[in-house]
């Protein structure tokens, strides 16, 4: 074989840009249960079984603790309780009982731990958030003895690129952005959590790339996460494109703070944030302003809702990043990907369409309305410019309600998500009742395709792209455009963070574009390459399009900066 | 059999942090404690050393708790244990 020859390349969907080389590490499979009544092997005494159960749990205590020691904050103090419960004479206790009638340690620590969880999860509050650390210190437990590498994101000291099936939410506490250079899955689509997390830390990502997962540990691959391309063993060509990407990234590092176009037509580059920290991030980095709060950050992970005073101070926390700008700020989102104990009922059977969003304030009433009271005591105290959205509007009826609780809350510019198909086609009638509207094209798109935005084999349906969806926002501005008082269309969705696809929006007519801050400069950077004009010539082609790789392509191939950034 | 009484002073109660501290500073006393509340049988007291079982036990913020030892060092343990307790950790 010769040297110039192409080991093997693997293909997917690229959804962070980026081009780096680095070795492979493959993130573990989550650990499997042990066969229901598994017994002790013949060669192994119920006495060699305990001391082989307490030596692993000591040691997933003693790498618990060395993994504390290294860590700061909040995450130090969870795993040095986590570290604390390895090894607790409760968890082992009953699992030595297990082994002493006959059950192999695996199983028996699994099920010890599971009825340790249930205790906990039973006794509500704090208590059952604790129950997932006690399943993972299970799993943990299990992998020692099995001699399986321990599960979750790779713990080693070299920078990796990091391939998995795809990443929970859970892993964005534990990927730490100076050791993953690169994310790649074999599963996940563009709206999946890796890609969101990709984006807000700015690492290159390919996602949905099948075949990845036999990839060895320590393999040399190149990552390009604009095309979506992996190679392994790279070629001296893509060692250069990632040194030239290196110097990119650099310079596109900055943002001058103001979208315009390079004739000189504004349109407000805004952040996506969620939370204080997010919002000092996002001004640090020039957004002009907040176009999504969410503030589900504040209620994920409870079981009972936050006081109106706590949602104060959260709130403006973010308000005072932004003294003077617009912060838009999306009532509670809870329901299908983000449920909530206390308002959505996780049984349904569709949870997507289900009562989520804003329809959580007729199964709850109350805590929406305690909500917007907070945010209007926030907002009294803050010089920022405060609106007010409410996620999963369908009809002008729900819009009208929710501008008649913001009025009576003291908020004055209420406006709604446009992630329903319902509410694009009724934009018109849904501007007579607010003062503007935002378009999340990530709900939009799963709805508009009828494709589950979590799923790998649906990724291709659920592109911004799909021409589908750009006619759906163009119907959208075209129904607040009719309307006397041309009322502003945003973007806020995943879309705007994709360059290409910002200026096809900006053609198209839509007024702000709310991204995570990482993708503000370089948005920035192709949004001054092009005149209103173009902008508009742009989004004809692909609202022409018939298809979404052709609506992508022919508007790629038009803007050839995009190739000079490696975006 | 030693025995002690202890008020809670945690704001946030036996759980989290204050039982971690404390959880830790049983497993290093030569003696097995228990803890119990104030009005349980001692037969239902747990393993004042387990981080679980302390959570489990939910003693908030001003409950009193019955702490038991047996054997050499027992008094002495339990007195420093009891200090642990009264002193709100979640302040530090």
């Amino acid at each position: 074989m010769s040297t110039s020859t192409r080991a093997l390349t693997f293909t997917g969907v690229g959804v962070s840009p980026g081009r780096i080389t680095g070795a492979v590490r493959q993130m573990p499979k989550p650990v499997s249960e042990p066969p229901k009544g598994e017994r002790l092997p013949h060669n192994l005494s119920a006495d060699d079984a305990v001391v082989k159960l307490r030596a692993a749990a000591k040691s997933v205590q003693a790498d618990l603790n060395r993994r504390a020691g290294s860590a700061q904050g909040a995450g130090k103090a969870v795993l040095e309780a986590t570290a604390l419960m390895a090894a607790d004479p409760l968890l082992i206790k009953a699992a030595v009982k297990l082994v002493n009638s006959g059950s192999s340690p695996e199983r028996a620590i699994w099920e010890s731990g599971a009825s340790v969880a249930e205790m906990l999860h039973n006794l509500g509050g704090y208590m059952a958030e604790r129950a997932t650390d006690v399943l993972d210190v299970r799993a943990r437990i299990v992998a020692e003895l099995r001699g399986e590498p321990a599960p979750g994101i790779p713990v080693v000291d070299e920078p990796f690129v990091l391939v998995a099936e795809d990443l929970a939410p859970a892993d964005t506490a534990t990927l730490d952005p100076t050791k993953v250079t690169a994310l790649v899955t074999s599963g996940g689509g563009p709206q999946s959590h890796t890609a969101i997390i990709a984006r807000a830390l700015g690492l290159p990502a390919v996602v949905a790339a099948e075949g990845v997962d036999g990839i060895a540990d320590g393999t040399e691959v190149f990552v390009d996460g604009a095309a979506g391309s992996i190679h392994v063993d790279p070629t001296d060509d893509d060692r250069a494109a990632a040194v030239a990407w290196a110097k990119t990234a650099a310079t596109l590092a900055v943002f001058g703070g103001t979208g315009v176009t390079s004739d000189g037509h504004r349109v407000q580059l805004l952040s996506n944030v969620g939370g204080a920290k997010d919002a000092i991030a996002a001004a640090k980095a020039g957004a002009e302003g907040v176009g999504l709060l969410r503030t589900e950050f504040l209620f994920l992970g409870r079981d009972s809702e936050p006081s109106v005073d706590e949602q104060v101070e959260a709130y403006r926390g973010v308000f005072d990043a932004f003294p003077g700008k617009k912060v838009v700020i999306r009532t509670l989102d809870a329901g299908a990907d983000k449920p909530l104990p206390f308002l959505t009922d996780a049984s349904e059977p569709n949870p997507a369409l289900g009562v989520r969003g804003y329809r959580t304030d007729w199964t709850s009433p109350g805590v929406l309305e305690r909500q917007l009271s907070a945010i209007a005591t926030a907002a009294d105290g803050s010089e920022a410019d405060i609106w007010v959205m409410a996620p999963m509007i369908a009809t002008s009826e729900e819009a009208e309600h929710f501008a008649g609780m913001c009025a009576t809350a003291g908020l004055k510019t209420p406006g709604v998500m446009v992630e329903v198909p319902s509410a694009a086609l009724m934009a018109r009638e849904i501007l007579d009742e607010v003062d503007f509207v935002s378009l999340g094209t990530n709900d939009l798109t799963q709805y508009a395709m009828a494709a589950d935005r979590q799923l790998a084999p649906l990724a291709a349906l659920n592109s911004p792209w799909q021409p589908a969806v750009l006619r759906l926002i163009r119907i959208t501005v075209e129904g607040a455009d009719s309307h006397e008082s041309h009322k502003p269309v945003g973007v806020c969705g995943e879309a705007a963070s994709d360059p290409a696809l910002a200026v096809v929006l900006v053609g198209i007519g839509v007024a702000t574009l709310s991204m995570t801050a990482r993708s503000l400069s370089a948005v920035g950077a192709v949004l001054a390459s092009v005149t209103l004009e173009e902008t508009r010539e742009l989004a004809q082609l692909a609202l022409s399009a018939r298809s979404a790789g052709e609506a992508r392509d022919a508007v790629r191939a038009r803007l050839p900066i995009l190739e000079e950034l490696g975006l | 059999m030693s025995e002690r009484k202890a008020t809670i002073a945690s704001r946030v109660g036996l759980h989290a942090r204050p039982a971690g501290i404390f959880a830790a500073a049983v497993g290093e006393l030569p003696v097995d404690v228990t803890i119990a509340m104030e009005d349980d049988p001692a037969e239902d007291a747990m393993d004042a050393a387990s981080i679980l079982s302390l959570m489990a036990l939910g003693a908030g913020n001003g409950d009193v708790v019955v702490l038991r030892a047996e054997g050499e060092g027992a008094d002495q343990a339990l007195d420093s244990l009891v200090k642990i307790l009264e002193t709100d950790l979640d302040a530090e």
